[in-house]
Order: structure tokens, then sequence, then C-alpha cells
């Protein structure tokens, strides 16, 4: 009989026969890791499992390679109060669904646990949008595909780094940039040296950066390409900007 | 799936209990207990159900305004003139809709959508009825529309969207209110989980 016990934060649940679930956690030791789980309509697990919560997990299986399944418990709700934030609730689906699509299954990934639970922490402060950004640099890090906004790929100035190459991902400095700017990405200003504006115009403009890099990169070879939740919150984001003036956080 | 292990022939018995048994919440053990059932009351219980099984195939369809299920089209809801026409509930399915009626408590009309946005069910917005529902909403007089949708991700995440597509389809004005969320009727703090607190705390009145 094969069983451990960890932390989780639920990825994604689908229902399973009519009181099951098969449900994906983000586990601290064991990765993303899938089971079945039994009486998800109950008053006890009902508002426990929803993507973006923090779980303590047991489980257990009679073969290793077999899908078992999950006793769940509370730890931390993180998704309640978020529902009522169109904006917040996207970019909580959005990272969830990220983890849910281009994670291995099974791989131990203790970073990526840790930091999409301090996003998830993140989501209800102020710069929240910024914290998305970093954390899909992380995440995209940790899948191999690191951008270097370290230096400049022209070997220029590395105080005023303001573009990314969209095929190599290191970052240009405004004078190497003059000649190619159509073709490069614009680094949102939280990213440039010095930089502070976190507002949502910049939030955007690192959607499309961080964007670019999950498609061309992360789910090229995916035969459904990004996932539509990230595709959703980016759309919203830009909606919300249409709407409500280009300053607004 | 046989009712006899050593009869081999797919004969009409082990078509019903096989039509009985792919029907939610029962399996082939309940569907033999009814089958035979049945088939120990056939006037009291066969005929009877077989009646009302091709009565509701021949006369009930959806709604062509809101999608419940109705032997008129458009069904009694939408044609009742007690019904304030002002006010549309928007509900994921007709189950929902049978809850809220239950209750008592509306006398609106309803839209019901067929569904939540779901990535991992594939379920986009072109599947659900948003489209007809923004129709509804720019040709009639409604004034608000409430969103009674589950407290789930899938469901929140549903309403904002229908939310942020009324309102760029140029009804600013409309009013959009949700369900509350947070402790339920008869409901002890002690037993609630932490995110249904929150949230109740964060939404009070």
């Amino acid at each position: 009989m094969e069983n451990w016990r960890d932390h989780g934060i639920v990825l994604s649940v689908r229902p399973h026969g009519e009181s099951g679930a098969v449900i994906a956690l983000l586990t601290e030791e064991y990765g993303r890791h899938n089971g079945y789980i039994r009486g998800v309509n109950s008053s006890k697990l009902r508002g426990v499992i929803e993507p973006g919560n923090l779980v303590s997990a047991s489980w257990s299986s009679r073969m290793s390679d077999q899908l078992g399944a999950f006793v769940i418990e509370p730890e931390r709700a993180i998704t309640g109060p978020l529902m009522g934030d169109p904006l917040r609730l996207a970019a909580l689906i959005s990272a969830c669904s990220l983890c849910d699509a281009a994670l291995p299954e099974r791989e131990k990934h203790p970073g990526l646990f840790h930091g999409l639970l301090a996003l998830l922490d993140t989501l209800d402060g102020e710069a929240w949008g910024a914290a998305y950004i970093i954390w899909e640099m992380a995440f995209m890090r940790e899948l191999g595909f690191g951008l270097d906004l370290q230096k400049c790929a022209g070997g220029g100035d590395v105080s005023t780094l303001a573009y990314i190459s969209p095929k190599s991902g290191r970052a240009v400095s405004l004078a190497q940039a003059e000649p190619y700017k159509d073709k490069l990405l614009p680094l949102p200003d939280f990213l440039k040296p010095g930089g502070s504006s976190m507002d949502m115009g910049e939030v955007l403009t690192g959607l499309k950066m961080t964007g670019h890099f999950l498609e061309h990169w992360v789910f090229a070879q995916s035969t459904h390409g990004t996932p539509e939740p990230r595709l959703r919150f980016q759309a919203r984001v830009e909606a919300a900007l249409i709407n409500s003036g280009p300053n607004s956080a | 799936m046989s009712y006899n292990r050593s009869t081999r022939d797919d004969g009409p018995l082990d078509q019903l209990i096989r039509a009985l048994a792919s029907l939610p919440g029962l399996g082939p053990r309940s569907a033999r207990r009814i089958a035979l059932h049945l088939l120990s009351r056939r006037d009291t219980a066969l005929n009877q159900l077989s009646d009302s099984l091709r009565l509701a195939a021949e006369k009930i369809r959806p709604c062509s305004e809101c999608g419940n299920l109705d032997m008129t089209d458009p069904c009694r809801i939408c044609q009742s003139p007690e019904r304030s026409p002002s006010q549309i509930c928007v509900v994921a399915g007709v189950s929902d809709l049978w809850a809220i009626e239950r209750t008592g408590a509306y006398r609106g009309r309803y839209h019901i959508l067929g569904g939540l946005l779901s990535a991992l069910d594939g379920i986009r917005p072109d599947n659900l009825s948003i489209g007809t529902l923004v129709n509804r909403v720019q040709d009639g007089n409604t004034t608000e529309i409430i969103m009674a949708l589950s407290a789930t991700v899938d469901g929140q995440a549903t309403a904002h969207y229908i939310t942020d597509r009324l309102k760029s389809s140029g009804q600013p004005d409309i009013k959009i209110s949700r369900l509350a969320h947070g402790i339920p009727v008869g409901g002890d703090l002690d037993y609630l989980d932490d995110g249904t607190i929150a949230t109740a705390l964060k939404s009070r009145a």
C-alpha cells in the first residue's frame, strides 16, 4: 500500500461520478499529483475543493502508479475572499491553470509550490499585478525557460534595459533596441532598472511579454496552446484598462 | 451486463436494465431491482411510466427565450403577466431555476445559461447562451440582472464574464447584482469553513 501526507494547493477539480471528483494538487514534496476524492458536495468539503485553496492531503493507493485517493482537510481558504474581484480571481485561476497544464505529474517542484503560495497570498494586496508577472517569470525559469534581465543582449548599458528579445528572452537596452524597436517586446516599468510603476498598464505590458514566451516556449508543443484562463485573464486586464483609463490600478 | 449470466442474447429486459443503469444515481443492481419492480406491476407502474416518458419526449421543449423546460414555448414563466419582465435571474441550469422557484421568493424571469465556463471541461463562452442573454437585455426593458450562479471559482468566473459582456454591450446603466455569499441560515460559526467566514466578513452588510 502506497501512501503519503503533504500540503497541497488545489489546481483543478474535475467532477467524476455523482459525488466524487478527480483533483490535481500542487504539493510541496510530490509535485503536481492527481487523485480521486469522495464526497466533494458534502458540507465539509464543498468550500474547500476550489482551485487556489491550501489543503492538507493524504494520498493512498494500492500501487504507486495508480490514480489513488485523497483524503483532504482544509488548511487555508484563499479563494473565497477573492471571488468578488474579477481581476484577482482571473489571476488566481490563470496561475492554477498554468501549473495544471504545464507541470509534469509527480515531479517535485518545492520552489514552485512556495512561489505559488506566496503569489496567492499576495493577490489581496496592492502589488498583486506585478507579483503575478514575476511569478510567471519564475514559473518559466523553473520549467527551463528563464528570461535574462541581468544584462543587455547587445552589450549595451545595463541601467537602461527597456526591451526583451522575443527570440532569445534576453533584455535589450534603449540604445541597442532603437533599430529593432518594433520587433522587441517592451519590459514593464517594474522590471526596468530603477522602475517602480506597477499600474495596470504596466501589468498588461508584462502579461503580453510573458504571454509571448508562454505561447512560443512553454506551450509551443502543446496541442491546446496557452490555457484558456491565462488568455482570458489578459483579455480581462485589457478590457478593464479600456473601461477605466490607462492609469487605474 | 446481463440479468442472467447464462443468457447470452440481448433481449428487451437487458436493454431496459442497461437504460435504467445509465441514469444518474442508478447502478446495475438498482436497475435490476427497478426493472423487476416495473415488470411485476405492469398496469400501475410500467405502463404509467411508459406513458409519462412518451408524453415528456413529445411535449417538453426548451423555452426559446429563457431555456427553461416546459410544454409551451415561451414557457409559462416567460408568459406569466405576474412575472416582472424587468428582472432576469441568470442560473446555470434548470435544476437551479427549480431551486429558486421552490423558495417562492422571486417573481421575475429567468435565463438559463446551460452550464458554467470551465477550461477543464472545454466549456467556452460560445457554448453557453450568453449571447441570447445580451440580446434579451438589449431588446427588452430589463433593469436588473441577478447572477444566481454557484459560489465556486467556475460560477464566479462566469458571473464576472457575463457582467463584462453586458457592460460592454452598451448597457452600462443596468443593475447587476449577485446572490449573497456567507453564512447559511441556521449556520453555526464554529462549524463553518474559513473561506465562508472570510467571505461573509468581507461582504458584510
